[in-house]
């Protein structure tokens, strides 16, 4: 019994790692989201965001989820990801040319 | 090379084994995925599958029109403030750009086991993957004396040839006379286009035939999207344009244009008639598993088809999560989603098991302003099911010339992530 009970945890555990691995395009798959209203890859001609500095976007999301910077519709936006996952849009970004 | 591709490769070269589907078809080289429907979903998929690839993934999308009609800003070429050609666009860049293999043919089914798709003039097409994006279905049927008479009563809700046939008949309509629309049951494509539609074409009216009327005539309880904001917007008609809840079709009659609800029968001088709405019908034929014998059902992490390994469905044609609009905005997310999905399951690794999407469905509600709702959907593991993330997204404080301008823009930018 306990064997069989060790057994099912291995199997679990095995079977819920890899889901709580980080997947190795994250922050590009984040990034794709904004692609609706910034372009492919952030290139829009009106609100690009490709090559901007990472500190730059970084403050500006928090202000859009401040309310400091206003906005019509950013500051509802922001508020839907995570402050991690924000991290990684504004990295992926910034390393683009 | 870059740095993604080599990735892309090693990581397909070291777990080929591990897959329970064949990675590659026996006669290729290259992985091959065959996409089917052009739309926002099926388009922004093949682009992306083969610029994330960067080229090292195959791609053919099967299409039956030539053209791109946008849904979104079609209600414009109906109040005159567009012309189809605004709307209208093409698969040429996805040819160019991308590479994709662009095959202009109706998708007749697809064989599941064989994951290939069978053509009404290119045979059979197969593929490591296969993409279903066929949009929705209109159930004409089931309202008396509509089948077969869509060009005398148009619905309009596929943008095309019936966009052109509404705004004829509305050019047509004499001062004073009678515009209804009816709206079907939640879910369907597009929840806030119908009062959008009212709102533009009463714009229209009250412009150029100032004694017409607008009948509005909804199944649904009430508005179903950006509520207090389109009662405003109504209100701005004020008598011109009348709407009725809990008005369910039951029948047309399109020799003279009257509609037959429960309660009352319409006369019309303009009949848009809305009907309600399924999968499309390749999902049909293709013997998806679907919900409430309509919609696609699907797993959120790789919008895989249940049953039928191998085999992706999204767009409007999937039975939505909670909170998940039926909109161009979010098949376009859909797709990255499953992109995503489909190169990782390539390289042997498991989809992402944190997806995001998001939605923006701009409305107007005259010539020139425009309301917004927007929502961003994070997956819950333990629900299994992206969902609506609480406290994020909301609605326009009011509808504004300023978010005219951001509607316009974002078509243009939509359109260019899905095509271009």
């Amino acid at each position: 019994m306990k064997k069989r009970l060790l057994a099912s945890a291995f199997v679990l555990a095995g079977a819920v790692a890899p889901a709580q691995a980080a997947d190795p395009h994250l922050a590009r798959n984040l990034a794709a989201t904004c692609a609706n209203c910034h372009g492919t890859g952030g290139r829009s001609v009106y609100e690009p965001l490709v090559g901007r500095p990472r500190e730059k976007l970084l403050s500006m999301l928090a202000d859009f989820r401040s309310g400091e910077h206003e906005a019509t519709i950013m500051h509802q936006i922001v508020r839907g990801y995570t402050d991690e996952q924000l991290e990684l849009i504004a990295t992926w970004f910034s390393e683009q040319r | 090379m870059n740095l993604h591709r080599r990735d892309f490769l090693r990581a397909t070269a070291a777990t080929a084994a591990a897959l329970a589907l064949p990675r590659i078809a026996s006669a290729r080289a290259r992985p091959h995925v065959v996409v089917v429907g052009g739309g926002f979903g099926g388009a922004t998929t093949a682009k992306y599958l083969r610029m994330w690839s960067e080229g090292a993934v195959d791609v053919s999308l099967i299409e039956r029109e030539t053209a791109f009609v946008s849904c979104p800003m079609s209600n414009l070429v109906i109040g005159g403030l567009k012309t189809m050609a605004d709307i209208t666009l093409d698969y040429e860049r996805l040819r160019s750009n991308w590479g994709v293999r662009v095959i202009t043919d109706e998708a007749i089914g697809v064989e599941p086991g064989r994951r290939s798709v069978r053509t009404a003039r290119h045979g059979e097409i197969a593929g490591d993957r296969l993409v279903l994006a066929p949009g929705v279905a209109f159930e004409s049927a089931r309202i008396e004396g509509l089948a077969g008479n869509e060009e005398r009563i148009p619905h309009a809700w596929k943008a095309g040839p019936q966009t052109a046939i509404l705004r004829a008949q509305l050019e047509a309509m004499p001062d004073g006379g009678v515009f209804a629309m009816t709206i079907p049951r939640a879910p369907y494509r597009c929840p806030p286009g119908p009062y959008e539609r009212a709102c533009v074409v009463a714009h229209y009216l009250r412009t150029a035939k100032p004694r017409s009327k607008l009948l509005v005539l909804d199944a649904n309880e009430g508005i179903i999207a950006k509520k207090a904001l389109f009662e405003r917007a109504f209100a701005r008609y004020g008598t011109m344009i009348e709407y009725r809840p809990n008005s369910t079709l039951l029948a047309v009659d399109a020799a003279t244009r009257e509609a037959e609800f429960e309660f009352e029968r319409v006369r019309a001088d303009v009949l848009n008639v809305i009907p309600p709405m399924r999968a499309g019908e390749l999902a049909t034929r293709s013997g998806l598993a679907l919900v409430n014998d309509a919609w696609a059902e699907v797993d959120w992490l790789a919008f895989g088809a249940r049953g039928m390994p191998g085999v992706h469905v999204i767009g409007d044609a999937v039975f939505p999560a909670p909170g998940m609009p039926k909109s161009g905005h979010m098949a376009n997310q859909h797709a990255k989603v499953v992109a995503a999905a489909i190169l990782n399951d390539l390289a042997g690794l498991p989809p992402n098991p944190t997806p995001v999407v998001m939605n923006t469905c701009y409305s107007f509600v005259d010539d020139r302003a425009a309301m917004h709702v927007a929502s961003v959907h994070q997956y819950d593991a333990a629900k299994a099911q992206l969902l609506p993330v609480p406290g994020a997204g909301g609605l326009s404080e009011e509808a504004s010339v300023a978010e005219g301008r951001s509607a316009l823009k974002w078509a243009y930018h939509i359109w260019a992530d899905t095509l271009e």
